[in-house]
């Protein structure tokens, strides 16, 4: 599949130039195994049309030669792929039990009415996709605002979270408390589709924050390390790394199977490869 | 807030989060500087065997909740048997609490990949994968530009360092769905599916990812190995209890002074760890917590002196889990709180099996109807009937986690639930949210 030309049909058509980067991205999982490439396939057709429009479906389902259906099915199982065209901006705003209670609730009923728009809907504008989010991984920053899913704003009020979605709508820079510095949600779909930061200094942006270093902080400030530690210590050894210099350490290489080739029960990607599993 | 004495100060082992103090650590020149990839070197130098000994000798445990021995779960790997195997690293980091894997990533991610080069090695896997969590692009971003670099330096890719070990690392993000963080519900979501659990047996290290022999393990897990290659396993066994070896992140949030990441020896106590963070917010007491992330049976302040390990924690009747320590107050309404939770599980159960997605849908009406104040007695027969029918009926551990806060908070505090029904608190939620609800 990886290395043939597809000939996309009048349905997908309309997305060809995402094609060069939807081979790369099946080029990254074993021959025979495309079918993993669907995930970030379905992040690349965001980074075009903001969301899963039935092209985008029709895209993914040509290029791995599956049915619109297996896409379909996939599509509308994860949060992150979007049914409907999404703003410029995604601003979710941590509603679990622990933002909940510190707070997060009412920044996001605040934003929702500032906005006047609801759970996964987008202002007029077309600038901002509000939403209220399940546990983003920051807890000791509770409650948080991420936009376009790079933390924005620790220890969230509703004045700072209403100050910064009026900031976007106007145009004004924002600065992430802790991610990289904002872009629209389509260029950063590209991320999640698995390709490497093209903005200068992005990868660079973000300190660690307080709380994550809290621990490590106070261990340096009262001088507390973990003791005996030397990283030469030998290793017990009961054989030698290799028989020789020239041997590879895989005993299946050696044995003659070469490595990354496709396993030995490939099979065409499809629905076979998962429920051969699951009998 | 108070200060921490010496005594519990003593307690923190800074390890794994030793170089998140160094800005610039995520850069390979800087980390290399900080003793990183010595470890990859040392072990390329001994046979594969070895390794997995010298980690079953560690006895490190998994740190994404199950704490099965990894050194264990790496010998189930069948040697020679001509098939590709595979090393998968958990990143699905979403578990309610839990926040100790993504400033791992973001700010030392060589550490991981250091980790995954010497496991790869020892299970004999050419091609790994780490499966991130989709939400977690700053920490994505800085995986892949570790990954580039470390193929710059040789460390990646083919005949790695001279030792004729080829490793190709994908870091593969997701799209947002917690149920992916269950180990073969992530396998079937990296080959292209929806994210829903297998059967098991077989287990992944037969028939795991693409039916190939798999080893499925954590962040903290993964990134542990270079330190114990390094300072080996008599040093990592100083750290922790005799049952529960080395550090761990301990995450605390809440209503203290200091939320923070805290990395402290296993069996640490929720008091020295309260004490270590500058005690509790000022006019709140402890009144309930979760050892490890919301799929933990709650614990309360009687829990306090309870060891933090594996053992101990079980011994209370919870799990140590991911050590995602949220600490609520007597500020806090257990009912409100576990409604929220139970709304976070309907909305991530996979739909799979009808215990976990019907008895969801079920108890987060019968919440909402006790918050508006509608509630009737009878409901709370129905919640714990509900909940045990969730419990060890599901077919993966979402509807245990689900069924847990319910189970717990009538246990301990069945009280709160009495007096939204009979009305001594005022309704949390508007009853206008119950319309087809009955």
């Amino acid at each position: 599949m990886s290395d043939t030309t597809v000939e996309l049909t009048p349905a997908a058509a309309k997305l060809a130039g995402l094609l060069p980067q939807a081979l790369e991205i099946i080029a990254r999982y074993p021959a025979g195994r495309s079918r993993s490439a669907l995930l970030p396939l379905l992040h690349l057709v965001q980074t075009d049309e903001g969301f899963v429009s039935p092209t985008g479906v029709a895209f993914c389902a040509e290029v791995l030669g599956i049915n619109k259906a297996q896409v379909g099915a996939v599509a509308t199982f994860y949060t992150m792929y979007k049914r409907r065209p999404t703003g410029e901006y995604l601003v979710s705003v941590c509603t679990n039990t622990l933002c909940n209670t510190l707070g997060g609730q009412q920044v996001y009923d605040e934003l929702s009415e500032h906005l006047g728009v609801g759970h996964d809907e987008t202002t007029a504008d077309g600038r901002i996709t509000l939403e209220h989010a399940e546990c983003l991984a920051a807890c000791d920053y509770a409650p948080v605002v991420t936009v376009n899913y790079d933390f924005a704003i620790d220890e969230a009020t509703p004045e700072a979270a209403v100050g910064m979605v009026d900031k976007l709508r106007n145009g004004e820079a924002v600065t992430p408390s802790r991610g990289a510095r904002v872009c629209s949600l389509k260029e950063m779909q590209l991320q999640l589709a698995g390709f490497a930061e093209p903005r200068d200094g992005a990868v660079a942006d973000g300190l660690a924050g307080a709380p994550t270093l809290r621990g490590v902080t106070l261990a340096q400030e009262h001088g507390i390390a973990v003791a005996d530690f030397n990283p030469d210590t030998p290793i017990t050894t009961t054989k030698p790394a290799r028989e020789g210099k020239t041997t590879p350490a895989n005993p299946a290489e050696a044995a003659g199977v070469a490595s990354n080739k496709p396993a030995a029960d490939a099979k065409p990607a499809g629905d076979s490869v998962g429920n051969e599993v699951k009998k | 807030m108070t200060q921490p004495r010496r005594e519990i100060l003593e307690k923190l082992t800074p390890v794994l989060t030793k170089r998140w103090l160094s800005p610039d650590a995520w850069k390979i020149g800087v980390y290399e500087r900080l003793d990183g990839y010595a470890a990859l070197r040392k072990a390329l130098d001994v046979h594969p065997d070895d390794l997995i000994q010298l980690i079953k000798d560690s006895g490190l445990r998994g740190r994404g909740g199950a704490g099965f021995p990894t050194g264990l779960k790496w010998g189930f790997i069948p040697q020679g048997d001509g098939k590709p195997h595979y090393l998968v690293i958990n990143a699905d980091e979403g578990e309610p609490g839990t926040c100790k894997d993504l400033p791992l990533m973001t700010y030392d991610p060589h550490s991981l990949i250091e980790g995954a080069i010497i496991a790869s090695y020892a299970i004999r896997a050419n091609r790994a994968f780490i499966y991130i969590r989709g939400e977690a692009v700053h920490a994505a971003r800085r995986l892949r530009n570790a990954v580039e670099e470390a193929k710059a330096k040789g460390y990646l890719g083919t005949n790695i360092l001279g030792s004729g070990f080829d490793l190709e690392l994908i870091v593969h993000s997701g799209a947002g769905a917690y149920i992916c963080g269950e180990e073969t519900a992530l396998l079937d979501s990296l080959e292209g599916f929806r994210g829903q659990p297998r059967l098991r047996p077989p287990f992944p290290a037969i028939a795991g990812l693409y039916a190939s022999p798999t080893v499925v393990n954590n962040v903290g897990t993964i990134a542990s190995v270079p330190y114990i290659v390094l300072g080996g396993p008599a040093w990592w066994k100083s750290m922790g209890t005799e049952k529960s070896s080395g550090p761990m992140i301990y995450s605390l949030s809440g209503r203290i002074a200091n939320p923070g990441q805290y990395e402290c020896g296993l069996g640490i106590t929720l008091r020295e760890l309260i004490e270590m963070a500058g005690g509790m917010k000022p006019g709140h007491n402890l009144k309930f917590w979760t050892p490890g992330g919301s799929s933990t049976p709650l614990l309360t302040a009687e829990h306090i002196d309870t060891p933090m390990d594996f053992e101990g924690v079980a011994a209370a009747g919870s799990i140590l889990g991911t050590t995602a320590m949220q600490i609520f107050s007597d500020q806090d309404c257990p009912v409100y709180s576990t409604w929220r939770w139970l709304e976070f599980y309907h909305h991530e159960s996979c739909g799979k099996c009808t215990p976990c997605r019907e008895g969801n849908y079920w108890m987060v009406r019968t919440y909402r109807r006790i918050l508006s104040g509608e509630g009737t007695l009878s409901d709370l027969d129905t919640l714990q009937d509900t909940a045990d029918n969730i419990f060890g009926r599901s077919f993966c551990g979402l509807g245990d986690g689900a069924a847990t806060p319910v189970v717990s908070t009538l246990k301990y505090f069945r009280q709160d639930y009495l007096d939204y029904i009979e009305g001594r608190t005022a309704p949390r939620l508007s009853a206008k949210a119950l319309v087809g609800a009955h």
